[in-house]
């Protein structure tokens, strides 16, 4: 069974290669003072012969007050490193300890028991994949019991094994036992662990520890050792969608700049497509640079350097992500939150958030309640006080990039700082986004005018007809309209009709009122195009001036000028709305053409002249150059 | 498919020292020369690849270090081209201190700690990267990756941060300074694994040799040169030795070993019953003496 006795010595490089791949499990240790947490790893060591002999020798020379158990050793002293824990005979903070047996790898953490420890048994648990809790068979299940198994299930540990320890002390009897089983059972099930394995043990003469115990023949389980053996572990998390915290942006020189950072969850290969998180910018992965060589992949765990196909901005703080399934992007989100500090979580003071890598300000703008640990019932609080469970609303100065802590604990946690002291006051672990802003992905390529244009399938355009009254602009343009939306375009038109009634009421026929009516509607022409539009506008415009305006408001290419040319005589002879005939009786002032200058364009798009043309045909000349454009695209 | 064991502990090692470059402004590395060094020198290459290790190493020199250590240092700092800064106490040297004079706890506190003191309050250092183990020693096992540090450099176990996932607490108050163990969570074991698929150039110590010995208070220790005084029961013997730990060369023992290959190492390391620490004469000075050091601003 001993790590040592089962290795042939001379097969270093084979027994190397099973020893790297062997799984890793890192479990924890929790439970009350006294139930032997310490005292039940060093029995695992001890008995599974991974303890040297200098570590046994010094136990003696320690000879604390605590080691007072006779011959036996105590093995608690093997990791009770502190001095002060060696004087009071307590563990006060979190032990890591590091073995294998030929089936596994172990990290273990031996966390401590007091109450005022908390923030010391919430480091070991923030990485354990499962937890030992210990239970005093005299005593059952007490608030620490209680307190812990909550703690754990709230850091996300999904195994638990129930150590019903000192099963010695009751005579090893299976009542006892099976009541504590029992009772646990009872308020677990609320906690939502994959799995609960009791085991009865004593740690402190090894029964049910390395191998099963002839004092408890009526247990038919695993010892303890078996089953951490066995024990499967959840997926990791490279199944999970694509998380890449950037770290730190590498710029040697000119010619390279890389992402560094641990691939938090998913992985990615070189060609596939990433998001940023923060900005919704995408690109694609040009190469994963390491000192070892290119990769091909990275997968959840390794710290790489990603090089991306194009310049986006991705500075510590952001993540790189797959566009299939981004995390959430928001600056106000709900958590359940465990406070350490001595002084008290105030709502609306100001914190320091961290996550893996972003840091930004913070406050809790509401502390909806508090968690009562032995009834697991919400309580209504407004301050939380040391080693207080609390889930809390946050609002950060500016958005983060996270994940539901239930669905990923490495980017889903924060943990909180104090502004002044620089302590960590408190832990996080993200429920949820408010305000739903989780459907609110920023895009870089935001809704703008080329989105709304392709869209529509359509170049927006502002079709300008010129020419004097009566020279058959709104005709053609009518004509226009109905051919173009036929097709399926999306158009408007604009004209005197629909402008003079409504938005420009206001003016009149004076040459500045005439230049103002054309700025007008060239501005709401421009809105227009920006919405995809083809804005199709018929106005006299007589003057080159307002014509240029409206032109430079416009994209390149985007303002087609089709100069309407109709002599003024036909334009007189048509005349139909009887205007010529009363401005040439010099009853109408400003009357282009007549009483006012029209300036001819020098340079149309389009110039068609309409003597002897049906409209319809000068309609369909027009969008022909429409079309002819939409190619050049 | 999750990492392999070896790769996973490299990934959170250069994961940490990055996090030290990224948040810290004027962080440095600890370089005793001794294999953790050398694998943490290694990462650091690694971590920051294509470009060097933007920080300097720092190697507080005691001048009793072996022989074979200082010319092993020159050699990395000009094969690998990073920036090596040496400092040692002088006002220690003006007094003369060293090992055999004044004793293991006096020598280790003037030329170690007080010199390691020294040195980042001379440079302004506000991080060091080192490369302790939490297997090494029990006080050390309960030591965070990040391990803030009083104005004095003491280490207060009462206060120590809470330290969960990977989000470490980088902010440190006025005048305090953070100690980074980027191989917190690997073994002896691990290390030398580690060495081995690396190929990582380490001190000839470590590999047996013949060397002269002389058997004191039940430890091995080297005659590295003329300063070492030999007592009248004692005897200068060539023997087939090796190193599991490199420090002074008068508070060093050796072993009996014949392990000649790192892959012998390991093979030998399969067996061994006793800790690597067992070898230092300085953790043994008294009960608790790792954690009282540290407080004292030792590593």
């Amino acid at each position: 069974m001993s790590y040592v006795q089962s290795i042939p010595p001379h097969d270093i490089e084979t027994h190397l290669a099973e020893h790297d791949n062997k799984s890793i499990l890192r479990f924890m240790t929790c439970g009350s003072v006294d139930d032997g947490k310490s005292t039940l790893i060093g029995r695992l060591l001890y008995d599974a012969k991974l303890i040297f002999e200098d570590q046994l020798a010094n136990l003696g020379r320690v000879g604390a007050p605590g080691a007072a158990n006779g011959k036996e050793i105590d093995l608690a002293l093997l990791l009770d490193g502190l001095e002060a824990e060696r004087e009071q005979g307590i563990t006060i903070d979190v032990a890591y300890r590091y073995f294998a047996t030929s089936k596994r790898k172990f990290i273990v953490a031996d966390t401590p028991g007091h109450e005022e420890y908390t923030r010391n048994m919430v480091t070991g648990a923030s990485t354990a994949d499962l937890a030992i809790i210990l239970i005093d068979s005299r005593q059952g299940i007490l608030q620490q019991t209680r307190r812990h198994s909550y703690i754990a299930s709230l850091l996300g540990i999904r195994h638990v094994v129930l150590a019903v320890n000192k099963i010695d002390l009751v005579d090893f009897r299976e009542q006892v036992f099976d009541e504590i089983v029992a009772d646990y059972a009872v308020f677990a099930k609320e906690l939502g662990f994959a799995s609960v394995q009791p085991i009865p043990i004593s740690a402190r003469y090894g029964d049910n520890v390395i191998s099963a115990s002839a004092n408890t023949p009526w247990y038919k389980g695993p010892a303890l050792l078996e089953y951490l053996e066995t024990v499967e572990l959840d997926p990791t998390d490279g199944e999970k969608p694509f998380r890449f915290p950037v770290q730190l942006v590498m710029r040697p020189n000119a010619d390279f700049r890389g992402y560094a950072g641990q691939v938090a969850s998913g992985s990615v290969s070189v060609g596939d497509p990433v998001v940023v998180a923060k900005s919704g910018q995408r690109s694609s992965v040009k190469a994963i640079v390491t000192y070892d060589g290119n990769l091909e992949t990275a997968a959840e765990g390794e710290a790489v350097t990603i090089v991306l196909a194009d310049e986006v901005d991705a500075s510590r703080g952001n993540m790189l992500v797959t566009p299939a399934a981004r995390p959430f992007v928001a600056d106000q989100f709900q958590a359940h939150v465990i406070w350490f500090d001595a002084s008290p979580m105030l709502p609306g003071r100001s914190y320091i958030l961290r996550t893996e890598t972003d840091s930004v300000s913070a406050t809790v703008t509401a502390l909806k309640h508090q968690v009562n640990i032995n009834s697991f019932l919400r309580e209504a609080a407004k301050s939380l006080q040391m080693n207080e469970v609390g889930v809390c609303n946050f609002s950060t100065q500016t958005p983060i990039a996270f994940d539901a802590y239930k669905d990923n604990r490495a980017t889903g946690n924060f943990i909180i700082v104090d502004r002044v002291t620089n302590a960590t006051v408190g832990a996080g672990m993200i429920d949820f986004p408010l305000r739903r802003a989780d459907n609110v992905h920023w895009h870089a390529l935001e809704v703008n005018k080329g989105a709304r244009s392709a869209m529509k399938h359509q170049r927006p355009a502002v079709l300008w007809f010129t020419g004097l009254s009566g020279s058959g602009k709104s005709t053609i343009a009518n004509a226009l309209d109905r051919i173009l939306h036929a097709r399926g375009k999306h158009t408007y038109l604009l004209d005197g009709d629909n402008v003079r009634h409504g938005l420009n009421r206001d003016l009149g026929f004076t040459e500045e009122d005439r230049v103002e009516n054309i700025r007008r509607v060239a501005e709401v022409a421009k809105l227009m195009a920006d919405a995809g539009l083809i804005v199709l506008v018929s106005f006299i415009s007589p003057f080159r001036d307002e014509r240029r305006m409206a032109r430079e408001l416009m994209e390149e290419g985007e303002f087609i000028e089709i100069f309407v040319d109709t002599p003024l005589d036909e334009c007189a002879r048509r005349d139909p709305k009887g205007l010529y005939e009363k401005a040439l009786a010099g009853k109408i002032a400003n009357f282009t053409g007549v009483s006012s200058p029209y300036e001819a364009p020098e340079k149309p798009e389009l110039h068609l002249e309409t003597v002897g043309y049906e409209p319809i045909e000068l309609a369909l000349r027009i969008e022909q150059f429409l079309d002819g454009r939409m190619d050049e695209k | 498919m999750s990492l392999p064991h070896l790769r996973r502990l490299e990934a959170e090692a250069i994961h940490v020292i990055r996090e030290v470059v990224a948040t810290f402004s004027n962080p440095v590395a600890l370089y005793s020369i001794g294999k953790d060094s050398s694998v943490l020198l290694h990462l650091a290459m690694k971590a920051f690849y294509p470009a060097k290790p933007p920080f300097p190493f720092l190697h507080v020199d005691t001048k009793w270090k072996f022989r074979e250590m200082i010319e092993f240092r020159d050699r990395m700092a000009r094969e690998l081209g990073f920036n090596l800064l040496v400092h040692v106490n002088q006002d220690g040297i003006d007094q003369g201190v060293g090992p055999f004079s004044h004793g293991s706890n006096v020598h280790t506190h003037i030329m170690k700690t007080m010199a390691l003191r020294q040195a980042l309050e001379r440079y302004g250092f506000d991080a060091a990267l080192a490369g302790a183990r939490r297997d090494e020693e029990k006080s050390r096992a309960k030591e965070r990756i990040f391990s803030i540090r009083n104005a004095q450099h003491g280490w207060d176990p009462k206060r120590q941060r809470p330290e969960m996932w990977k989000t470490f607490n980088t902010r440190v108050g006025k005048g305090e300074t953070m100690r980074v163990f980027p191989l917190s969570n690997w073994t002896e074991f691990d290390i030398w694994q580690y060495i081995l698929r690396e190929d990582i150039p380490i001190v000839p110590l470590y590999f047996a040799a013949r060397r002269p010995i002389v058997r004191r208070d039940g430890m091995l220790i080297m005659v590295d040169d003329e300063r070492m005084p030999i007592g009248p029961g004692e005897e200068v013997v060539e023997s087939l030795v090796r190193f599991r730990t490199l420090g002074c060369y008068p508070l060093t023992g050796a072993i009996e070993s014949e392990a000649a290959t790192v892959p012998d190492i390991l093979r030998e390391m399969l067996t061994v019953r006793t800790s690597e620490r067992q070898s230092r004469l300085i953790d043994k000075d008294e009960a608790g003496a790792m954690e009282k050091k540290k407080r004292e601003g030792y590593f």
